[in-house]
């Protein structure tokens, strides 16, 4: 107990690294993923070839290989200092790798929950759409994904959950979030393992509360709409 | 387009509004439609009627271009239907469509409904926009109904609201597929109404339906298809009382007994 309570501001340091990996790798996660989802069931044949590799590679993929793919290839495309600060927090060249990474799989399973949430969308949505001239973007953007957002919030929160889980992988490439920072504390203080363990796990277990309070929210929020 | 432009290309055509010439199309094996020839003259109210599967839908989507032909052109006030792309999506503006199954916009009002395309495609203002939608919706008598969902409508009102939001793109020639085959039975009348209105105000229309009410009041003509192929048109009264094929004859006959 003293061990959490002695080294809190380092457990402390550790959930703030997870929970940006997790914003950040969340944003730009359902970014590119909406993008490749709009691949996928884009008219246009190469598109959609396009999005269907990009999930087959990222999806089939272990994430520990996609982060060492990250870690040892994008330095070496020149991108050495993608170190960045956002007020008193500096982020470290690894964190945003690491964190494109996280991104780049986790946007694969963002694509293919909204083109599930797409298709559950009756094609007559998009066929109104464009009989009053709407194009394929037009459409898509007003009419048939506001719609698939709403079917899609269940399958988005698991994701996000995933990827809260998945952020404590990027401890073994040496970035201090609460993974790494909990293998580091039970090494130093091994009579207090399990008080660590618990401890660490318990800020996991508010993260996901927190995430699944959102999506809950959320969908209420919009199934009111209907 | 700008409306004069608009204007101005529709003064300048003076032939029919709507022309097939030797159109078909093939689902796979199956001959959709075959060799279809057709004209609609502007103001000119077309009732398409046939046995389910003869291809009245693909025709109308044809026309829209929802679906592609195979075979023959199709022309919209002396232009082809464009291929794709930003000349398609204005086509797609100035024809509009009823769909049996409404196909309102879920996440929208009733308002917005109509409001969506006049401002996102047409451009608009806000303003400008819920001016004419209100104005329509109230033609078509659902302008208390504004701010509800469709959810929340009947089925007749629902499709009444459609129509408002087709006439809100200022089409020059308005498709009803079975407008009024998914309603029940005392919600057929209020959209036929509508419809009817509509006739006599001028508009172009192309209307697939069994209602012989309507295509009796307000048709110029009927178009009888059948396994593809146009087989009969004729005035309404002569289609009715008269047809010439057997297979009209005995479509009529099925549909007279119910
Ligand atoms: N997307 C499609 N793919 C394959 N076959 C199709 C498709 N759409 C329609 N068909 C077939 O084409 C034929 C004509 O269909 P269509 O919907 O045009 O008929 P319809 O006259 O409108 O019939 P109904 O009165 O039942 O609405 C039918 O046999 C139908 O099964
Ligand atoms: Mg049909």
């Amino acid at each position: 107990m003293d061990t959490l309570i002695q080294e809190f501001p380092q457990i402390r340091n550790g959930f703030y690294t997870t929970v940006w990996l997790l914003l950040f790798s969340g944003l730009i996660s359902t970014v590119i993923g909406t993008v490749l989802a709009s691949f996928r069931v884009s008219p246009v044949a190469s598109l959609r070839a396009l999005g269907t590799g990009y999930v087959n590679t990222f999806r089939n993929t272990p994430l520990v290989l996609v982060l060492a793919l990250a870690i040892s290839v994008i330095p070496t495309l020149g991108f050495n200092n993608l170190g960045f600060s956002i007020g008193i927090r500096d982020f470290t060249t690894f964190f945003t790798v690491a964190m494109l990474g996280l991104s780049f799989y986790t946007a694969a399973f963002v694509c293919e929950a909204i083109r599930s949430g797409v298709n559950s969308v009756s094609a007559g949505q998009a066929e109104a759409a464009r009989s009053v001239g709407m194009g394929f973007g037009q459409s898509l953007r007003l009419v048939v994904l506001p719609q698939a957002f709403r079917a899609v919030i269940p399958p988005l929160t698991s994701i996000y959950i995933a990827l809260a889980k998945n952020t404590s992988v990027v401890a073994i490439f040496g970035v201090p979030e609460a993974a790494y920072v909990m293998r580091k504390l039970s090494n130093q203080f091994t009579s207090d393992l399990w008080a660590i363990f618990i401890g660490i796990a318990l800020g996991y277990v508010v993260i996901v509360m927190v995430i699944s309070a959102i999506g809950t929210l959320l969908e209420r929020k919009l199934a009111v709409a209907a | 387009m700008t409306a004069a432009a608009r204007e101005s290309s529709t003064a300048s055509s003076t032939g029919p509004l709507v022309v097939l010439d030797h159109v078909n199309k093939w689902f796979g094996d199956l001959h959709v439609l075959q060799d279809i020839n057709m004209a609609i003259n502007r103001g000119e109210v077309v009732v398409v009627i046939g046995p389910s599967g003869s291809g009245k839908s693909t025709l109308c989507r044809a026309i829209n271009r929802l679906e592609t032909i195979n075979d023959g052109s199709i022309m919209l006030d002396g232009q082809p239907l464009p291929q794709e792309g930003k000349q398609l999506a204005n086509l797609r503006a100035e024809v509009g469509m009823v769909f049996q199954s409404f196909n309102l916009f879920a996440h929208k009002t009733i308002l917005e409904n109509v409001t969506l395309g006049p401002i996102k495609v047409r451009k608009l203002s806000k303003k400008d926009a819920d001016e004419l939608a209100q104005r329509l919706l109230d033609r078509v008598g659902v302008a208390h109904q504004a701010n509800k969902y469709p959810a929340q409508l009947s089925g007749g009102q629902q499709q009444r609201v459609a129509i408002a939001r087709a006439l809100a793109m200022e089409p020059k020639v308005m498709l009803f597929d079975e407008p009024t085959s998914a309603l029940d039975p005392e919600m057929i009348k209020e959209v036929l109404d509508v419809m009817v209105d509509l006739a006599k105000g001028g508009m172009t229309m192309i209307v697939v339906t069994h209602e012989m009410g309507f295509a009796r009041t307000a048709a110029d003509r009927v178009v009888f298809m059948s396994d593809g192929q146009i087989v009969e048109e004729n005035t309404p009264d002569e289609f009715f009382t008269n047809p010439r094929s057997d297979r009209a004859k005995d479509f009529l006959g099925k549909i007279l007994k119910h």
